[in-house]
């Protein structure tokens, strides 16, 4: 595999979570745990499909790795080993570390001993995201070392020497990307590959206890350790000043990916500016700063999401009694909102400067365009499951939900997502609604998420006898995130047999008397299923069993076993448009006399369109290739 | 080279935008240039709307800014319209006639445009190219090979800073070696059926 290649010097292309990934490599990773969530996901993925190449050749990877349980089991996974002397990275979405951030304000006091990088991949604009925090708060909030690299190459540096920062200052190291880093291809320069340590030893300490009398002596250390890591940030080589043509005046002070629209139209509009680049963003290196203020009449600041570098920067200026001009968030020339890109940075720039704006306003186009959401595959169980529930639910059913590909079940004409928060989220409100409400409650988590965060809420539900049907859609995978393996599979992450968790045991264990489990594929028999759990007075749990069909799709080619796509006799379709309107699977469409056709390319041969057809006009016609 | 090289590709998830992307950058590299190649993962890719950005040469941002595009390589004619503000006059558009149809339309919820306006339109923004990269698979060998073709398109053009067998070499790297005459069928066909203008 390229990305294992120890010769130093060779430049390869690679997606910035590959080369994340690369660059622990390169520092001697010993283990890495994750829970998947993107834009981060294809750090752990390069981890598992290394991991898997090894195991197929009944060889031992230089690393362990693993898809924990979730974000905080994976931080205490790899806390632990890093404790013990280990070098260990961790990586998760930004909202997983709102899961793991229990661990990580105690694990800041407590400290590490071998390296460990905690990745958090923020998602300014929230292309695959509930919300779009700006976790380089969590920095401030714990005490966290921060690095946040611009480039994939860069990346790759900051992970191969962020462990010795971490093992110099004993605390773990956050890396914030964002996915503009995550998923940005571009070429990496190899360094050599370190030999990793493989096994720990740990040294009872009672320091690591921290009861109130231990917490109370860390925090000062914690403090200590901070100002010991401002010490690194001034000399720090990822903080660093270019001049660009000659400056007269005007500083810009940036970090992550608005360095590189910074750099490039700094060239491009023929500014005199020096920029301040910000690599180790906290703590800041505080003299660098306040140098760099003192030498600029005007500074402009451009980051991403919130004011973070701006308000520090307002505070060291007032402490400098500095008459400073500042432009960023404040003077209304940035937005808090959303990703930055060479547009937006221009539009500001040629405000600031009284400059023109060197990219043209595009034109538009007259004809509408009609939208292209993203929908649940054809052929995809989850359909199956909401037509079933349709059919059973009165109207006034309220549908909490989850994350995951199903949370797509928003769209009509389904229609079966009413609240979405976070992880697990969907039975912990079901149990809201069921004491504020007299509605029928049907939640719907997927088998992951059950694991995640799915169990404590139906504890809650059991204990006080919520009223409430929840729903967890099994199809035996993590699915919008790349078809990662879970505690429900009998395989893990390193290809390695596991043992496998049944959703049903867990929720009887858990006290739920009343379980269907059914194959949304027989619909009329889910729909049966879906009425007696609302007939039920108390919780009750539906687990509705069926692969992802992409999965299943694929395990059946390499079986060798036949995909028959579906066809509709025209002679025998009255048009009552039930496949197209209410089953509404995306490879059903009309010709242009308005009769109804399927697609054969798109149809995944699920079948679930020849049952709920009243006039039995769907059969399988052909071989899908 | 001196300058930069905007590229856009779009399509549906599913089509190999990104794989095709990835290897226009790994080409890049080989010949010694400098590029940044922007992805669309996760959520989008469940049969959405599909759009990545190649930049080459002297360039530090990873997305194409608007009214820039050299090209728009687009494997859905309604595609290569939906991020239309990254053209200029001079842009060229390279596009599959062949529709994908949304399921929001599907349902009946909204319309696929006349497809004859969707080109006229397409005209009226820069210099565009049809090419039936459907068939031009098929006839290699599979549908999968689409996003192939689209590259033997690109090829055909003047584009970019390198020769359309460099191009070609770099698919066949990175493909396996079971695939390399159904993906070589591909290019060629893309590129002629460009040259055939």
């Amino acid at each position: 595999m390229e990305i294992l290649e120890d010769k130093p010097g060779k430049k390869i292309l690679l997606l910035g979570n590959e080369a994340i990934t690369r660059g622990a490599i390169e520092a001697g990773i010993d283990i890495a745990t994750t829970y998947p969530g993107t834009p981060s996901s294809e750090i752990a993925d390069t981890f598992s499909l290394i991991a898997r190449s090894f195991t197929k050749q009944k060889k031992e990877p230089s690393f362990y790795f693993e898809y924990s349980t979730n974000e905080k089991v994976a931080l205490e996974v790899a806390a632990a080993a890093s404790i013990t002397g280990l070098r260990a990275l961790t990586c998760m979405k930004h909202v997983g570390l709102n899961v793991a951030s229990d661990a990580f304000m105690t694990y800041l006091y407590v400290g590490c001993k071998g390296g460990h990088i905690i990745v958090s991949a923020d998602d300014p604009s929230c292309h695959s995201s509930q919300n779009e925090q700006d976790n380089r708060y969590f920095a401030l909030f714990g005490n966290a070392p921060m690095l946040e690299p611009s480039t994939p190459d860069e990346a790759r540096e900051m992970a191969r020497i962020g462990f010795d920062l971490s093992e110099e200052l004993k605390l773990p190291v956050l890396l914030r990307t964002t996915t503009r880093l995550n998923h940005v291809r571009g070429p990496i320069e190899l360094y050599k590959i370190k030999k990793p340590r493989g096994k720990g030893h740990f040294e009872k300490d009672p320091m690591l206890v921290t009861v109130p009398e231990i917490a109370r002596l860390q925090h000062p250390i914690l403090l200590k350790k901070m100002e010991q890591a401002e010490k690194i940030s001034e000399k720090s080589k990822f903080n660093k000043i270019i001049n660009i043509g000659k400056p007269d005046g005007w500083g810009i002070v940036t970090s992550g990916v608005s360095y590189n629209y910074v750099k490039e139209l700094a060239n491009d509009m023929n500014l005199n500016v020096k920029i301040l680049k910000l690599g180790m963003t906290h703590p800041l290196p505080k003299k660098m700063c306040e140098d760099f203020i003192k030498s600029c009449k005007n500074i402009i600041i451009v980051e991403e999401l919130e004011p973070i570098l701006e308000n520090q920067f307002k505070v060291m200026a007032n402490d400098l009694k500095s008459k400073i001009e500042f432009y960023g968030k404040s003077s209304g020339h940035f937005s808090r909102l959303y990703e930055y890109n060479l547009d937006i940075v221009a539009d500001a720039f040629s405000k600031i400067f009284k400059l023109k704006n060197p990219i043209i306003k595009p034109k538009e186009s007259k004809i509408k365009l009609p939208s292209r959401p993203p929908a649940l595959c054809p052929g995809c169980p989850h359909r199956a499951t909401y037509y079933a529930v349709k059919k059973a639910a009165p109207k006034t059913t309220i549908y909490p939900t989850d994350i995951g590909c199903y949370t797509l079940g928003k769209a009509p004409p389904y229609e079966v997502a009413d609240l979405l928060l976070c992880m697990g989220s969907n039975a912990g409100t079901a149990c809201g609604f069921a004491i504020a409400t007299d509605q029928k409650i049907i939640s719907f988590m997927g088998d992951s998420t059950f694991f995640h965060a799915g169990i404590p809420p139906i504890i809650d539900a059991v204990h006080h006898k919520h009223d409430v049907v929840i729903t967890v859609l099994d199809n035996r995978t993590t699915a919008m995130t790349g078809h990662q393996p879970h505690p429900g599979n009998d395989f893990d992450g390193m290809g390695r047999s596991a043992k496998k968790i049944l959703v049903e045991d867990v929720v009887k264990g858990c006290g739920v008397e009343h379980i269907e489990i059914v194959d949304p594929n027989k619909i009329k028999e889910t729909t049966e299923a879906f009425k007696r759990a609302l007939e039920f007075k108390g919780p009750a749990v539906v687990v509705s069993k069926s692969p992802c069909i992409i999965l299943e799709n694929r395990d059946k080619k390499k079986r060798g076993e036949k995909i028959y796509v579906y066809e509709i006799n025209q002679e025998k379709c009255k048009n009552c448009k039930i496949c197209i309107s209410k089953f509404s699977c995306p490879s059903f469409y009309y010709s242009e006399d308005e009769i109804i056709l399927i697609d054969t390319q798109q149809c995944n041969g699920c079948g679930n369109c020849a049952d709920i057809c009243p006039f039995e006009a769907i059969s399988p016609k052909e071989v899908k290739k | 080279m001196k300058g930069k090289i905007n590229i856009i590709l779009t399509g549906v998830g599913g089509q190999g935008v990104i794989t095709a992307a990835n290897i226009l950058g790994k080409a890049a590299l080989k010949a010694k240039l400098n590029v940044f190649v922007s992805e669309v993962h996760g959520m989008a890719q469940r049969g959405g709307s599909v759009n990545c950005s190649v930049r080459i040469g002297n360039v530090s941002g990873a997305l194409v800014p608007s009214g820039t595009a050299d090209v728009i390589i687009s494997t859905e004619p309604i595609e290569a319209l939906r991020y239309i503000q990254y053209s200029n006059k001079n842009t060229i558009i390279i596009t599959d006639i062949n529709p994908v149809i949304p399921y929001t339309v599907s349902i009946g919820l909204e319309k696929y445009p006349e497809i004859k306006e969707l080109f006229k339109e397409l005209e009226n923004f820069g210099k565009l190219f049809k090419i039936d990269a459907v068939k031009i698979s098929k006839d290699a060998g599979a549908l999968i090979t689409k996003n192939i073709v689209m590259l033997g398109a690109l090829a055909a053009t003047d584009i970019l800073p390198f020769k359309p067998e460099f191009l070609l070499e770099t698919i066949l790297e990175n493909v396996p070696k079971k695939f390399k005459d159904m993906n070589k069928k591909a290019f060629e066909g893309g590129l002629k059926a460009i040259k055939k203008y």
